[in-house]
């Protein structure tokens, strides 16, 4: 049987990563969001520099492994002058990361909006931005929804990362219970149910959103 | 930093050695989990009373878990329970898993996305279930799959670097070992290694995208 | 690979059963194999050591070179010598100080020369052998650093350790204010003390002498405040090999091999 007393004596060490792996997905889900939004409106903006720029970020990032550009801003960055700790270094990664993809759907998002749209705003006197923030955008976003949601489901399991750079999350704190204690199996099954206690209500959301927008169309 | 230091041919060797490594791991990890995710997408859709119910808990567990964590149980806890795998037989197993469970859920979108008619149609016209999956819903399916299916090949590659944490010689755990022996190495090693992980990975999507330009 | 499929299936398995039942039988059994490990070490011709390859001094990997270097490797050539018959029929895995035990368990190595100290907690997992090296716990230190010892590591200051040692253990005790951060092989933790990321770096004075080594801006303070005596481990309840393990080390000790490579390897201070 499961050993709860492993549970139950280190619930502190647990609780206290969990909180730090909620926290990390949280900050980095907004700033994926923004750099994503930010991403994608220049990846179909018609300034072609712009256009560039978008499309090194979106092909480069997403095609590494989140590990290097996490050890990247943990141990890369201070040999020119930047120390973050674990945590940040982690989180900064993890938002650096997921916004390559959340970028990419939004920017499926963009462009399933009817062309016509853009350009009835346009030549009501709106300009690029103006059309694209107050018409285009809040359709997208609806249509985004659910990929943007898968999208936070990975990065609530790839926040286990920060594990790999002494963040405090879930992972790291997880692993030090089973160093302590010698007992492995168990611990990691704990560790394990807290990511389930976040990601399946997660997916279960996705779901019923995929589902209900799938009715809606 | 120092470029040159960093990039010597003996280091390059060396790092070449743990892409092979990442390589190998990569490609029979891809070939196991092609064939289990299709057959666990398949028995999902399929709606076999209880089976399919086992086979989407199953599955819905692994794909909510982080990798990271199933690399360290299968190398560090299934011991506990008499399971005991070399790193390499722990990397391809632990990739294998968690893989098969995304490309699972890939397959049965792929499949529920095709028109139910169809189905009924084959039914009707004689075929058996296993017949009409097989003939007229799969192939179909399949070539709809195919830019999700990559860009999970490409997450698995990328996956692979985690793997450094049960020290099998891979790519990252071989660029630890370069980098570590001065530290105005670390930021040209990350270039490179970033760099390989690029040009596959890179050059992976375009042919997912040409297959997909095919199609339409 | 049909067999590490069912591994799989059976890995699978195991993990939902064990989460939606949660129930699982621990047998914590010990492999019968017919033929005792020394026999089967012989039998095979060649003896599988586990080895650190992130260690400066006892076991490190040389990039440009290929080869694994240090005290560990040295000493495990000559117990090649002495219970295969050739220095040369040692094969070396690499081990951290996470994964020697369930190498070992799993049947990879045949034993760890990976700078491992004798604990009674970990005797319950594994065979040791006599000591043959004897560590001591220290601090290492950027030159200049206001820390000068145990007393200096207050609230506020940050010690790297690596996961799965008896240091990491120890220094929390130690200096219970301190906040330890954990990594996951001395690379790492090295590579972090010289981005700044804690103000020391704390395990066996042995394997800080290595850090040194390497890169002379960094210095050992405080002495050494406990005492690590390194042994050879192998799978419980292999009495035939850990006797031919003590008998090789004894015979190194008596011809002068062990001071030889002791002092090829160890600085002495």
């Amino acid at each position: 049987m499961i050993d709860f007393s492993i549970l139950i004596d280190n619930l502190d060490t647990y609780l206290e990563g969990f909180k730090n792996t909620i926290l990390a997905s949280i900050i980095a889900l907004i700033g994926s969001f923004i750099i994503g939004v930010i991403v994608a409106v220049m990846r179909i903006s018609p300034i072609k520099p712009l256009n560039w720029i978008g499309s090194v970020y979106v092909e480069f990032i997403r095609n590494i492994p989140l590990l290097i550009i996490t050890f990247f801003f943990y141990i890369g960055l201070p040999s020119i002058g930047v120390t973050l700790t674990g945590f940040v270094a982690g989180t900064i990664a993890l938002a650096i990361y997921t916004a390559s993809f959340i970028a990419e759907a939004i920017r499926a998002g963009i462009q399933a909006v009817p062309k016509g749209q853009m350009e009835a705003a346009r030549s009501s006197g709106l300009t690029y931005l103006q059309a694209m923030w107050t018409i285009i955008l809040p359709q997208a976003i609806k249509i985004v929804i659910p990929p943007i949601g898968n999208q936070f489901i990975n990065l609530v399991k790839n926040s286990a990362i920060l594990g790999m750079v002494a963040g405090l999350d879930l992972m790291y704190f997880g692993d030090l219970v089973s160093s302590h204690t010698f007992v492995t199996f168990d611990v990691y099954i704990f560790v394990a149910l807290f990511y389930l206690v976040l990601t399946i209500p997660l997916s279960l959301g996705v779901g019923y959103l995929e589902k209900r927008l799938a009715r809606s169309h | 930093m120092d470029i040159a230091g960093a990039l010597s041919v003996d280091h390059l060797k060396f790092l070449a050695d743990g892409f092979k490594v990442t390589l190998f791991i990569a490609f029979i990890s891809i070939i196991l989990s092609f064939i289990i995710g299709i057959l666990l997408g398949t028995l999902r859709f399929a709606k076999i009373p209880f089976l399919s119910k086992v086979v989407a808990v199953i599955v819905e567990t692994i794909r909510n878990m982080p990798l990271l964590l199933i690399i360290f149980f299968t190398f560090f806890a299934l011991p506990e329970i008499g399971v005991k795998l070399s790193p390499t037989a722990a990397a391809i197993s632990a990739l294998t898993l968690f893989e098969s469970a995304m490309l699972a859920e890939i397959v049965r979108s792929g499949l529920n996305s095709i028109d139910k008619g169809q189905i009924e149609a084959a039914r009707s016209s004689g075929l058996t279930y296993i017949q009409t999956l097989r003939i007229v819903v799969m192939p179909q399916a399949l070539r709809r799959m195919v830019p999700p299916i990559v860009s999970q090949f490409i997450s698995l590659l990328k996956d692979t670097s985690l793997c450094v944490v049960i020290a099998l010689p891979e790519f990252m755990h071989n660029a630890q070992i370069v980098y570590a022996q001065n530290v105005n190495y670390v930021i040209p090693i990350f270039v490179v290694v970033a760099l390989m992980y690029f040009i596959v990975n890179y050059c992976l999507s375009l042919i997912a995208r040409r297959l997909e330009s095919k199609q339409a | 690979m049909f067999k590490s499929k069912t591994t799989k299936i059976a890995g699978v398995l195991l993990l939902s059963a064990s989460m939606l039942l949660s129930a699982c039988g621990k047998d914590k059994e010990t492999s019968g194999s017919a033929k005792n490990a020394l026999e089967q070490i012989k039998a095979n011709g060649k003896i599988v050591i586990g080895v650190k390859y992130d260690t400066r001094l006892f076991g490190l990997k040389n990039p440009s070179s290929g080869e694994v270097e240090g005290f560990d490797i040295d000493i495990s050539k000559e117990l090649a010598k002495d219970i295969v018959g050739d220095e040369k029929k040692v094969e070396f895995k690499e081990v951290t100080s996470k994964t020697r035990i369930p190498m070992l368990n799993n049947g990879d190595i045949d034993a760890i020369v990976a700078t491992m100290t004798i604990s009674e907690e970990r005797k319950k997992e594994v065979d040791f052998s006599d000591v043959y090296f004897d560590a001591g716990q220290s601090l290492l230190v950027k030159k200049g650093s206001s820390i000068k010892g145990l007393e200096d590591l207050k609230k506020g200051t940050k010690v790297l350790a690596v996961k799965g040692s008896t240091s990491a253990i120890n220094i929390r005790e130690k200096a219970p204010e301190t906040t330890v951060l954990e990594f996951e092989n001395y690379t790492e933790a090295f590579t972090a003390l010289k981005s700044g990321q804690g103000d020391a770096l704390t395990t066996d004075d042995s394997i800080l002498y290595g850090m040194v080594d390497q890169d002379a801006n960094y210095e050992l303070v405080g002495g050494t405040f406990t005492e690590e005596p390194y042994g050879i481990a192998v799978k419980k309840g292999n009495k035939e090999l850990v006797d031919a393990i003590n008998s090789a080390l004894k015979k190194m000790k008596d011809n002068g091999k062990y001071d030889e490579i002791h002092k090829k390897w160890i600085k002495s201070n």
